[in-house]
């Protein structure tokens, strides 16, 4: 299973190496998880550059978690269980060690690696994670994956990619990145606008906005051959496209007989019909991930507030209150949430509410924070902020504890969304 | 900034009625002026075309009310304000009176809303303007409004001074 999803990624890779644009350069991260857990990771052995560059890729993916304290390992390097001695490990405060070795052979890397017990003195894992030699990174996200998963009981998401729109000066990319931001490759470039990138529920395709013809109409491309259709050219504004969850059905915003009202169509764009009739600015729909609901951007109250309905039809809920104004709703993976981007005196924050009490709690502390979207295992939130004047990529923790920035080389980074599991 | 635009607009009423009564003769003047020092070799053949042409069209003519291509709204407000509706009611005119051109109106918001929202809303100001041009006499098929949202803006401040500049539709006339 996992080599075929390898064998996928590294397709996916080789088709995107020619675009292939130098990485983000700094990430800052602001605070820490209530509970960190020790853990030490031991360089690997073998090819010291490779091993180098995957301990690079783990010890920054637990790091940025804030789930994690990282134990320095400095003055012992076991790589195979006979050469651990426990309790040097147990003095160092760590309560979990991964070790391993790097092996290459005919263009391929190998990571056999294991994630010890230092209390137990067990082994957690024992598996070998293999790529091609271009592709050492996944291999690092792989391994980091798997020991938050077992470390903390929740599906890592360091092998998962996010998009994004780079806008420098008058020149727009829509960027295609790993989690960690590094690894960008363009999809598309241009000198008119790009938004709304949505990936598709594979993650093979994204559907966007793009302003190339003079007006916002939507496109849908492969990533695997770059090759893209048009979803929905109709006169005025086409945009806000989203995919159900087992990516049959689309929504998607057209103004095609009037204001912004919300339609459903199929992938390629045939059977469109409209389902909001407010005659307001509907926009913004966002999947339930059972398929049932759409959450979606209405002022038909007379401001921008959110609102939930059933995709079939149905009486509408309206669900943000009180002051402010409320937009880009997206669902938690598990369902019983959503985050928006709530705008108050003048200030965009990152907030989430709780479908049951209602509850609204402000993850950020407020800016130019937009734009907000989960990471699949629901335990982060990607949204669009502002630093030293220019856009960048944040994340934070949804229990709101962990920040980090992500400075893209140059330009305003904006649009940002999250990628489905691999 | 809304005073300052009340009064370009005042300004521009009163340019536009001062000049109305001798335009015609004014206007005819420096065309054949113009024509004389730029190329005299050359002006038996071009000048009577072309300069009849732009004299005539009231659009090149920078103290008309219609060198006026933008009207400007409050934030998160699509309907055209009182103070420039002269200007749309005077842009209807000029269409059903040529009927060959064609204007697009291009809707703007500033960044205070999501950038769907404010395409939306962008989408909402351009339609609005097409509407009243349409009241106006313009005919639907001289006019295409498109939105831009948020993703063009004119000024890039955090502040209202570029806000105020951001939200506004442009009529912008085919070439």
């Amino acid at each position: 299973m996992m080599l075929r999803v390898l064998q996928g990624m590294a397709g996916l890779l080789l088709l995107m190496q020619a675009s292939m644009a130098s990485a983000v350069l700094t990430i800052e991260i602001i605070g820490a998880g209530e509970h960190q857990i020790p853990v030490s990771i031991v360089p690997f052995g073998g090819d010291e550059k490779i091993a180098q560059t995957i301990n690079a890729v783990v010890t920054g993916d637990l790091q940025r978690s804030g789930l994690f304290r990282l134990v320095d390992p400095t003055g012992k390097s076991p790589h195979v269980p006979a050469e651990v001695s426990y309790p040097d490990w147990e003095v160092r405060g760590a309560e979990a060690l991964a070790i391993g070795t790097v092996v290459t052979q005919g263009g391929r890397v190998e990571a056999r690696f294991r994630l010890l017990d230092v209390v137990k003195q067990t082994e957690l894992i024992a598996q070998a994670v293999s790529a091609s030699e271009n592709q050492i990174r996944a291999i690092g996200h792989r391994i980091a994956d798997l020991i938050y998963e077992k470390l903390t009981g929740d599906k890592g998401v360091f092998s998962t990619r996010i998009a994004y729109v780079n806008r420098q000066g008058k020149k727009f990319s829509l960027i295609v990145a790993d989690s960690d931001g590094h690894n960008e490759q363009a999809v598309l470039t241009q000198n008119e606008p790009i938004m709304s990138p949505a990936w598709s529920p594979d993650g093979g395709q994204l559907a966007y906005v793009s302003f190339e013809t003079g007006h916002a109409v939507v496109y849908v491309q492969s990533l695997y051959t770059n090759q893209r259709r048009v979803l929905a050219d109709f006169r005025g504004s086409n945009s806000a496209p989203a995919w159900s969850p087992d990516g049959k059905q689309m929504a998607l915003v057209l103004t095609r007989d009037g204001s912004s009202q919300i339609y459903l169509s199929r992938p390629d764009g045939s059977d469109i019909r409209r389902i909001t009739f407010s005659g307001a600015i509907d926009t913004e729909p966002h999947f339930s991930p059972d398929g049932q609901y759409l959450l979606f951007t209405s002022d038909r109250g007379g401001s921008p507030q959110i609102y939930r309905m059933p995709v079939k039809g149905g009486p509408t809920e309206r669900l943000t209150f009180g002051e402010g104004t409320n937009f880009s709703p997206r669902h938690s993976p598990d369902g019983k949430s959503f985050v928006f981007a709530h705008l108050l005196n003048g200030r965009f924050h990152i907030a989430m509410q709780d479908f049951q009490t209602g509850q609204i709690s402000l993850l950020t502390e407020g800016g130019w924070e937009k734009k907000p979207s989960f990471a699949p295992n629901g335990k982060l939130i990607l949204f669009a902020s502002e630093a030293r004047d220019r856009g960048i990529l944040a994340t934070v923790s949804s229990d709101g504890r962990v920040k980090q920035h992500m400075f893209t080389q140059s330009g305003d980074a904006r649009e940002p969304v999250w990628g489905p599991y691999p | 900034m809304k005073k300052l635009i009340i009064g370009i607009v005042l300004v521009n009423l009163l340019a536009a009625c001062a000049s109305e009564p001798k335009k015609e003769p004014v206007a005819a003047a420096p065309a054949a002026s113009t024509s004389a020092p730029a190329a005299k070799a050359e002006a038996p053949k071009v000048a009577p075309a072309a300069p009849v042409k732009t004299a005539a069209d009231p659009l090149n003519d920078p103290t008309s009310i219609l060198a006026n291509r933008s009207v400007y709204y409050p934030f998160d407000v699509a309907v055209v304000q009182d103070e420039d509706k002269p200007v749309v009611q005077a842009h209807a005119k000029y269409l059903s009176e040529h009927a060959n051109r064609k204007v697009r109106l291009e809707g703007n918001c500033d960044e205070r809303g999501s950038n769907e929202y404010n395409l939306g809303l962008g989408q909402r100001r351009a339609d609005g303007v097409n509407k009243m041009l349409e009241l106006g006499g313009a005919s639907a098929d001289q006019l295409e409004s498109v939105s831009y949202g948020e993703e063009k803006p004119r000024a890039s401040g955090h502040d209202e001074a570029s806000w105020s500049q951001n939200r506004r539709t442009d009529l912008n006339y085919a070439k």
